[in-house]
């Protein structure tokens, strides 16, 4: 699966959202495509967690999100994956990387103990993010690069059509974020999959990206990153000279 | 359940040559794992003040089953009915971010005392509804074990069914909605569970304490585990340990039961703070 369609896409087509009698989303239509890495751009309250809700299905939204295959076929079913900013939780709680991801992967209760199997299948993930030293360590104890990377083989299985990634290295130091953002290129390519990452930190995003839209409750633009930091739009909403 | 009786009073025990604590170790038996499993996630996602003020509305169940003049058994009805809907209105009210979780409990639980107050004190007195206050376990009968044995099946099935749900929600609500996890039917389902546990158990180990054996056994049992599956079985033992331990102590002794048991769950915490101070 390492070909290049370019066709097949996740579509989003004039996508509006009204909460509260405020509307938060501006019939916002893009493309995310296959094999490419998206990342979605703007400042607080542009409206990037309020599309990545709708995209998981929590918000409410006017408009038509399709995903279509190589031949521009509607597919019924969308698997997303996503990976949020941060988890907020009681760090003391007695969970390992192996409850977590069991509770996910498999319907056996979690409280009764993990099969030999599920084992199997969560230590196959965790391999793909280099982290399969992590599957017996509390999750508590995973460093911050280190959680997003389990929650990343989480993310992975089932194989998701569009993985969302929500500031996913925010918190994280240099290091991890290069690690991480290696980590999702290589499966972007392995996998062929959508990807749309939400950041604040721009550098990264021109390394990383193929694809930039610029929100601000509506698109203001979008294209190839070199072409969105140059324009007009872009200056206004980050001020100029904001990415070296 | 004759042959029962007379295989205990051939056990070296002398408590036991009684039908009534025999009676008290069965209900002991199927109540306490329960409340040790449901107990877990309770602690784990900061909810021990809500099933506190779920405890607290079985006041105002029972009172609302005295003024529809149900007999005692059908007033486990009116508070099981009132549970599950006092338990889904904090949790409804809660999602509206109105006002802090710990602010919409307090509110809930202190309304749902003053109410079930007002009820059951209107006709004379609150005197003759003491007992609900400390509970009394030595007063089960047959009938009540029945329905002890149905929650605890029932709670084990449900708890079976929704656990990871409830586990990933915790974590994460959109984590668990990506996963495919229907959240807030999960978080329903399981205060309904919390909430009938509750009410069937309240009778017999009174309002004031229902809570303590839902919270501390688990408490202890997050202290010395580091797994999900360590955590249930660590917490489903201090319970049984500290119901049938608080049991033969107080029939021994003369003590109250609930409390004796409330307090040897609680020598358990301890012994497990200073575990967990060591491993460390």
């Amino acid at each position: 699966m390492t070909h290049v369609c370019h066709l097949c896409h996740i579509d989003l087509d004039r996508i509006s959202v009204t909460r509260g009698g405020q509307e938060l989303l501006h019939e916002v239509s893009m493309h995310i495509h296959c094999g490419q890495l998206t990342a979605l751009i703007g400042q607080n309250g542009a409206g990037k967690t309020t599309l990545i809700r709708s995209l998981l299905g929590e918000l409410p939204y006017t408009g038509k999100i399709r995903h279509v295959n190589e031949n521009g076929r509607d597919v019924p079913h969308l698997i997303t994956g996503y990976v949020p900013q941060h988890l907020e939780f009681d760090r003391e709680m007695p969970l390992t990387v192996q409850d977590l991801m069991a509770a996910a992967f498999s319907r056996r209760p979690v409280w009764t103990g993990v099969g030999a199997k599920t084992r199997a299948a969560i230590l196959e993930a965790l391999k793909e993010v280099n982290a399969q030293e992590l599957i017996d360590r509390p999750l508590g104890r995973c460093s911050g690069g280190e959680t997003q990377r389990v929650l990343l083989a989480l993310s992975m299985h089932p194989a998701p059509d569009l993985l969302v990634l929500d500031e996913p290295v925010s918190g994280i130091d240099s290091n991890g974020q290069t690690l991480f953002l290696d980590l999702v290129s290589r499966l972007r390519k392995n996998h062929h999959m959508a990807i749309l990452l939400v950041s604040h930190d721009l550098r990264l995003v021109r390394e990383y990206a193929d694809h930039v839209v610029l929100l601000d409750k509506s698109v203001l633009a979008q294209g190839a990153p070199e072409y969105v930091f140059g324009t007009p739009e872009f200056d206004r909403v980050f001020g100029s000279g904001e990415v070296s | 359940m004759q042959a029962i009786y007379d295989f205990f009073r051939t056990l070296p025990v002398e408590s036991l040559n009684y039908t009534f604590v025999v009676r008290a170790l069965f209900a002991v038996l199927l109540l306490t794992p329960l409340f040790g499993l449901l107990g877990t996630m309770a602690v784990n996602h900061q909810m021990a003040f809500f099933s506190d003020a779920l405890g607290h509305s079985a006041l105002t169940g029972i009172g609302l089953g005295m003024l529809l003049g149900l007999s005692r058994d059908l007033d486990l009805v009116s508070m099981l009915v009132f549970g599950i809907f006092w338990a889904l209105m904090i949790v409804a009210i809660k999602r509206t971010g109105a006002a802090s979780a710990d602010t919409v409990i307090s509110v809930f639980s202190s309304t749902s005392v003053a109410a079930g107050l007002v009820i059951l004190s209107s006709g004379g007195g609150f005197s003759k509804y003491s007992s609900l206050l400390i509970g009394d376990i030595l007063t089960v009968a047959e009938t009540d074990l029945i329905w002890l044995l149905l929650a605890l099946v029932l709670g084990i099935a449900v708890w079976a069914l929704i656990g990871n749900g409830v586990l990933l929600t915790g974590i994460n609500a959109s984590l668990a909605r990506s996963r495919g996890f229907r959240i807030r039917l999960w978080e329903g389902a399981f205060v309904v569970l919390v909430a009938v546990a509750v009410m069937l158990s309240i009778r017999w180990i009174g309002v004031l304490l229902i809570n303590a054996l839902l919270i501390i056994p688990a408490a202890a049992g997050r202290n010395l585990a580091r797994s999900v599956r360590q955590h249930a079985v660590w917490s489903v033992c201090i319970a049984l340990f500290s119901g049938v331990a608080g049991l033969f102590l107080s029939c021994s002794t003369g003590l109250a039961t609930g409390p004796t048991i409330v307090l040897i769950a609680a020598a358990c915490y301890m012994v497990s703070l200073l575990v967990r101070s060591v491993r460390k």
